[in-house]
């Protein structure tokens, strides 16, 4: 029953992702992802500069119950993290959406193309 | 196929988002299990344990059965209803079980054991009274005609909250004492918990099971999920079987010292290996220092060798990362050491495996 808004595109490891007019891909983790995990009590972000390949680990978000690696959903650069969520994990628990993690320059900003859209997402989500 | 305890459709109608707990399908939490956590800690909460196993041992041998059963000595219960935690170990001094023994009378007493080992348990409960040749019987109250659920209700407000739903039974368990039970009609009401708070774990025919439930949450105790029950339980720095401590793990090494009764002549499963190892290890909590979640299997860096964390949350009391962790002899309360997460070294202090209780940090 969560929330997954159509403007987005998602990973099947429940990141989503957003094209911003810079160029740049805003990134966080779904309404989904938020609600399995319950209450966020710590978020560790990647440092701004640093370039990931897609599927690498990138990020950790960590709930009272479990651990959650984040993956970078493309290759890219570190372009902005978002501190505010690092500073208030349970804000990504209250809008997902809004308290994104970081944003990256993409490698080739044609790989957004290939990601899961909305209806792609949810139905993944529901099978898991 | 999952096992579901009596309370299953009461915990789904809930909403409660559920999880697999070692093959049981149980409730992790009802929305937000640091809600749930606060709720305990400063007003009631409720849990469903009825995937926990009670066992009524009945007959002439109790007393001596139990006796060489368990490390801890049966011999200190001695008015009718008090209640003792011990460890059930193997010939090499490993923890079989933790577990809670009621004394009713010196016929009768009952056993609460875990829910993941009730089957190992039982069995080599049944072995060592036909070794023994005990004139005991073993009884499971877990499933069939004669079921019990298990309702734990736990948290400052919790006794009056059970007074106000059975009435009845007040006279009885108003003034019971911590760790002890009374037996009132068809309920079984116990002073006991795995939170730190004060409460009561009431076990009462399974059938019965959902309407009490449903009452107590009309009372306004609030409905919790094994997630809490585990945050709660390592601030009040109690033991999870499994993972503190299992077969391979001396009680000794696992701050359970405390329950194992050595100091007299009375034989009991494992004493010869606990007196021939002794103590190699110390039992001991973490408060992290850096930012960051502790959690079980995180290796400890010390002055003294290495340790290991054997559970370890973000406690909602202290708004901290705490665990109990397994550490060299040697290290002290006060030292600060390191942990290694995701090949960072990350400090913390060493301190009591004890964070908070009675809805307050006691560190």
């Amino acid at each position: 029953m969560s929330n997954v808004p159509a403007n987005l595109k998602y990973t099947a490891s429940h990141e989503w992702m957003l094209l911003n007019a810079d160029g740049t891909v805003t990134v966080g983790i779904t309404d989904h992802a938020q609600e399995a995990l319950g209450d966020l009590v710590f978020v560790e972000l990647p440092e701004v500069g640093a370039h990931f390949d897609a599927e690498k680990e990138i990020a950790v978000v960590e709930s009272v119950k479990a651990a959650a690696d984040v993956y970078a959903p493309l290759a890219g650069t570190v372009a902005e993290v978002n501190q505010a969520a690092a500073d208030a994990p349970e804000s990504v628990n209250q809008d997902a959406y809004a308290a994104w993690l970081f944003k990256l320059t993409p490698d080739n900003v044609a790989d957004l193309d290939t990601m899961l859209d909305a209806a792609a997402y949810q139905a993944a989500a529901d099978a898991a | 196929m999952l096992k579901k305890t009596v309370l299953n459709d009461a915990h789904r109608a809930l909403n409660a988002r559920m999880v697999d707990f070692g093959g049981w399908d149980m409730p992790v939490n009802y929305g937000s299990q640091i809600e749930e956590h606060h709720a305990v800690r400063n007003d009631c909460g409720m849990f469903d344990v009825s995937h926990m196993c009670p066992v009524d041992v009945v007959g002439a041998d109790c007393r001596p059965f139990l006796s060489r059963l368990v490390a801890n000595d049966v011999a200190k219960l001695t008015v009718s209803g008090k209640a003792l935690y011990s460890a059930m170990l193997n010939e090499a001094g490993g923890v079989i079980d933790d577990l809670i023994i009621y004394f009713l009378t010196d016929t009768r007493f009952r056993i609460v054991i875990n829910a993941g080992t009730a089957d190992k348990d039982l069995a080599w409960m049944q072995a060592k009274a036909a070794e023994w040749q005990m004139d005991v019987t073993i009884t499971q109250r877990r499933n069939g005609d004669n079921a019990l659920g298990i309702i734990a209700v736990q948290g400052p407000n919790a006794r009056a909250k059970v007074w106000s739903v059975l009435p009845q039974a007040k006279a009885a368990i108003a003034e019971l004492k911590p760790f002890f039970a009374a037996e009132v009609d068809q309920y079984f009401i116990a002073s006991t918990g795995y939170t730190g708070e004060d409460g009561y774990e009431i076990m009462l025919p399974a059938g019965e099971a959902e309407a009490m439930w449903n009452a107590l949450n009309n009372a306004g105790v609030a409905p919790c999920g094994l997630g809490a029950r585990d945050t709660l339980r390592l601030e009040a720095g109690m033991n999870l079987y499994g993972q503190d401590m299992d077969e391979s793990v001396s009680p000794l090494d696992a701050g359970l010292a405390w329950t194992v009764a050595l100091k007299d002549a009375r034989e009991f499963v494992g004493k010869t290996a606990l007196l021939a190892n002794g103590q190699q290890k110390q039992f001991l909590g973490l408060i992290l220092l850096d930012k960051g979640v502790l959690r079980g299997h995180q290796k400890v860096v010390t002055a003294h060798g290495e340790g290991e964390i054997t559970s370890g949350s973000f406690s909602p009391t202290l708004q901290q990362s705490i665990a109990l962790a397994r550490l060299p002899l040697g290290v002290a309360i006060g030292d600060q050491v390191e942990v290694d997460i995701r090949g960072k070294l990350l400090k913390a202090k060493v301190t009591k495996p004890v964070f908070a209780r009675n809805g307050k940090a006691v560190i």
